[in-house]
C-alpha cells in the first residue's frame, strides 16, 4: 500500500489554497463536466503540479471543491499510479521495464541509473534531484529502451544519449534530446511542429 | 518504401507536414465535415460506416457502424462519444503518432462520429503520460473550434459538437471501455459489469459509444472516399481497409506500419520491418499486443486480419508485433509481462487479483531456478481460474503469455526446473537460506 506524505512535510502550503491561487483554471475545468466529480483527476494534476506530488491538504481541499468526502478523493489518488502522494526529486527518471524495452536493454539502462546516480528503483538522490521509478509501457516500444523524465520521452536511449541527458537536466533543467511529435520510422525531411 | 497506398500516414509522410490547420485542410481535411453535416442523415452515415466493414482497431475488432446502432434510437437526453486514446497494451505506438502529428485527422473523425450518434459531447480520454501528445491535442481543438469545426453552430449547420481532452493517470485497465468511463468520471478505474452496455448505460449512466483513436482517423476517409473503396482493401469481408501495425523487439526497422489487413506477418517482418537485427533468426512473436499468445515461426504466413490470427490460436488485438530472436529466454519473456499483468490488475476481481500475484510468485520461483515440476500444474490450474472468470478481458489476457509459452516452449520451463533439481537447489536447508 503507498503512504501518504506525513502531515508536519507540508506546513509550507497550509496557508494558501489552491482555489485562491488557481480559481481561473478550477473554474474552466469544473466548466468541463456536467457532474463535478470527473473534475476529481484533472485537479489532483493541478495540485501536483503546485506541489510536486499530491499532498493530504490538497485532496481534502478537493473533496471540498467537488462536495466529495475525502476517501473519496483518496481512494481515486491511490489507484493511479502518476499521482504521487510522496515527495518525488527534481527530475523524475521513469524506466518502462515491460517486456518491450527489456527485450532491447531496459536493464541495462536501469543498470547506468545505479552506476551514474547511485539509487535504484523507488529511491532519491541526495541531493534531492533524481527519482528513479521502473514504470510499464509507455507506448515506446518502437523506440526502445526508453525514459520519461518529468513530462518529456528520451528514447533510443544509449550510454553516450544517457550521459547526455544527466548533464543537461543538472546544467539546464531540460535537454534537447527529448522526442517531439513522435513519428517512427522517421520521414524523409521531417519538419517538427512547436508544441 | 511501401508499395501500398498508406491513408492514416499518409500526411505525415509528406515532407514539411507539421499536422497544423493549414496543413490538413491543404491535404482536403474537414472536407468529409462539409459534405455531411446537415446534408447527409446521421443514420445514413452509421450506415455508410456499417457497409465499409470498419471493425474497432482497440483490440476487440467489433463492428463500428455496429456499435452506433445499439444506441437507443428514441432516447431525448444528452448522449457522449469517448475517444480511446488511453493506447496502453504493451508492443502498441500507433495512436500516439496520430494524436502527435495528425491531429486534425482524429477530430474530423469525432465531429463525424459526433454527429452520427446524436453527441453533443465528447472526450478524448488520453493516458496520462502523453503529456506532449494532449497538448497538441488542445492546441487542435482551439484552431478547429477558431475555424467553426468544433463548437456551437458547427459550419452554420446548427450542429454542436464539443470536444474536451482528459488525461488519465497511469492505469492500464482504463483502456477497457467501462474503466474508462469510471475513470472519466473521476472514480477508481474499474470496468462495469456488463449488460447493461455503454450504448444504453454509458458515461454518467447515458448512452455512449467508445472509439479507438485509429477507428475515428479512418471515418473522413470512408466518408469521402465511399465504403465501397474501403471495404475493398485489406482481405474483405471481415476485415476491411488499412491497419496500423507497430513492430517492435529484435528488428532492424523497427516502428509503425501501414498495410491493409490480410498481409502476411512475414511481409510486415522481413519487408517493411527490414527483418531480423542480427544473423539469428526469428524464435517467437506477439501478434497483437501483450494480451494475445505468442506465436512461432511456423505462423509466420498467417495472415494479418482478424479470423486468421485467431485461427492460429492467438488475436489480432492492438496490432502490436513484438519479434523475439533465437535465444530469447521464452520464461523470462512470459514472467516480464505476467509482471506486468500483476502490477495493472484493478483488483475487483478476485481470481485476476489473487491469481496474477501467484502467476509472478510462481514464474518467479521457476526463472530463480526454484521451482519444481508440480508448479507447471500449478501454474495450468490456476491460469483455467482466471480465464473467463473475470468481469473484463483483462483475466483472459493475463493468462495468455503464460498458457502459449508453456504450449510451445514447455521444454525450455522444464529445464530450468531441472537445473535447479540438478543443483540440488530445492534441498529445504538451501530453500530456508534464501529469502
Amino acid at each position: 500500500m503507498r503512504a501518504i506524505e506525513a502531515p508536519s512535510s507540508h506546513s509550507r502550503r497550509e496557508c494558501v489554497m489552491l482555489k485562491e491561487k488557481y480559481q481561473k483554471e478550477i473554474d474552466e475545468i469544473l466548466s468541463r463536466y456536467p457532474v463535478k466529480r470527473s473534475a476529481l483527476i484533472p485537479l489532483l494534476y493541478l495540485a501536483q503540479q503546485d506541489e510536486g506530488y499530491v499532498s493530504e491538504m490538497a485532496m481534502k481541499e478537493i473533496a471540498g471543491l467537488l462536495r466529495l468526502t475525502p476517501p473519496q478523493v483518496y481512494e481515486t489518488a491511490t489507484f493511479y499510479t502518476m499521482l504521487n502522494l510522496k515527495r518525488v526529486g527534481k527530475y523524475h527518471l521513469q524506466i518502462c521495464k515491460s517486456l518491450m524495452c527489456a527485450l532491447v536493454g531496459s536493464d541495462t539502462v536501469i543498470g547506468w541509473v545505479k552506476t551514474k546516480l547511485g539509487i535504484g528503483p523507488g529511491e532519491t538522490t541526495a541531493d534531492g534531484l533524481f527519482t528513479l521509478s521502473t514504470v510499464e509501457c509507455l507506448a515506446a516500444c518502437g523506440t526502445a529502451p526508453m525514459m520519461q523524465v518529468n513530462e518529456d520521452y528520451f528514447e533510443r536511449l544509449t550510454e553516450e544519449k544517457f550521459d547526455r541527458i544527466l548533464a543537461d537536466l543538472k546544467k539546464d533543467g531540460t535537454c534537447s534530446l527529448k522526442t517531439g511529435p513522435f513519428m517512427w520510422p522517421e520521414p524523409a525531411n521531417a519538419v517538427k511542429r512547436e508544441a | 518504401m511501401s508499395k501500398h497506398e498508406p491513408v492514416l500516414l499518409k500526411n505525415m509522410l509528406q515532407p514539411g507536414y507539421t499536422g497544423c490547420l493549414q496543413d490538413y485542410e491543404r491535404t482536403g481535411g474537414y472536407q468529409a465535415l462539409r459534405k455531411v453535416l446537415g446534408k447527409v442523415p446521421p443514420t445514413e452515415v452509421t450506415a455508410t460506416v456499417m457497409k465499409s466493414g470498419l471493425r474497432g482497431r482497440g483490440g476487440a475488432g467489433f463492428p463500428t457502424g455496429v456499435k452506433w446502432g445499439f444506441l437507443p434510437k428514441d432516447y431525448r437526453g444528452p448522449r457522449y462519444l469517448c475517444c480511446n486514446a488511453d493506447e496502453s497494451e504493451p508492443g502498441t505506438f500507433k495512436d500516439r503518432q496520430l494524436i502527435e502529428r495528425d491531429p486534425h485527422q482524429i477530430l474530423e473523425g469525432i465531429v463525424l462520429a459526433c454527429y452520427a450518434i446524436g453527441a453533443e459531447s465528447s472526450y478524448i480520454y488520453i493516458r496520462g503520460e502523453f503529456v506532449l501528445g494532449a497538448r497538441i491535442l488542445e492546441q487542435a481543438i482551439a484552431e478547429a473550434r477558431t475555424a467553426g469545426y468544433i463548437g456551437a453552430n458547427i459550419l452554420n449547420t446548427g450542429i454542436t459538437a464539443n470536444v474536451w481532452v482528459h488525461r488519465g493517470a497511469g492505469a492500464y485497465i482504463c483502456g477497457e471501455e467501462t474503466a474508462l468511463l469510471e475513470s472519466l468520471e473521476g472514480k477508481r478505474g474499474l470496468p462495469r459489469v456488463k449488460p447493461p452496455f455503454p450504448a444504453t448505460h454509458g458515461l454518467y449512466n447515458k448512452p455512449t459509444v467508445v472509439n479507438n483513436v485509429e477507428t475515428l482517423a479512418n471515418l473522413p476517409h470512408i466518408i469521402n472516399r465511399g465504403p465501397e473503396w474501403f471495404a475493398s482493401i485489406g482481405s474483405p469481408p471481415k476485415s476491411t481497409g488499412t491497419r496500423i501495425f507497430c513492430v517492435s523487439g529484435h528488428v532492424k526497422r523497427s516502428g509503425n506500419y501501414e498495410v491493409p489487413m490480410g498481409i502476411t506477418f512475414r511481409e510486415l517482418i522481413y519487408e517493411h520491418a527490414g527483418g531480423m537485427r542480427s544473423d539469428k533468426p526469428l524464435k517467437a512473436f506477439i501478434p497483437g499486443g501483450a494480451s494475445a499468445p505468442f506465436l512461432t515461426p511456423d505462423h509466420l504466413d498467417v495472415k494479418l486480419d482478424f479470423e486468421s490470427v485467431a485461427a492460429a490460436g492467438s488475436m489480432l488485438g492492438s496490432g502490436g508485433v513484438t519479434v523475439m530472436e533465437e535465444g530469447t529466454d521464452m520464461v523470462w519473456a512470459a514472467l516480464r509481462l505476467m509482471e506486468f499483468f500483476y502490477h495493472e490488475s484493478c483488483g475487483k476481481c478476485t481470481p485476476c487479483r489473487e491469481g496474477s500475484s501467484w502467476l509472478v510468485q510462481t514464474m518467479r520461483r521457476i526463472v530463480a531456478k526454484r521451482g519444481r515440476m508440480e508448479d507447471l500444474e500449478t501454474l495450468v490450474d490456476l491460469c483455467k481460474n482466471i480465464a473467463g472468470r473475470t468481469v473484463c478481458a483483462f483475466g483472459d489476457a493475463e493468462v495468455a503469455p503464460i498458457m502459449s509459452t508453456l504450449k510451445h516452449w514447455k521444454p525450455e520451463y522444464v529445464t530450468l526446473i531441472h537445473e535447479a533439481q540438478a543443483a540440488n537447489l530445492l534441498h529445504p536447508k538451501r530453500i530456508m537460506a534464501r529469502p
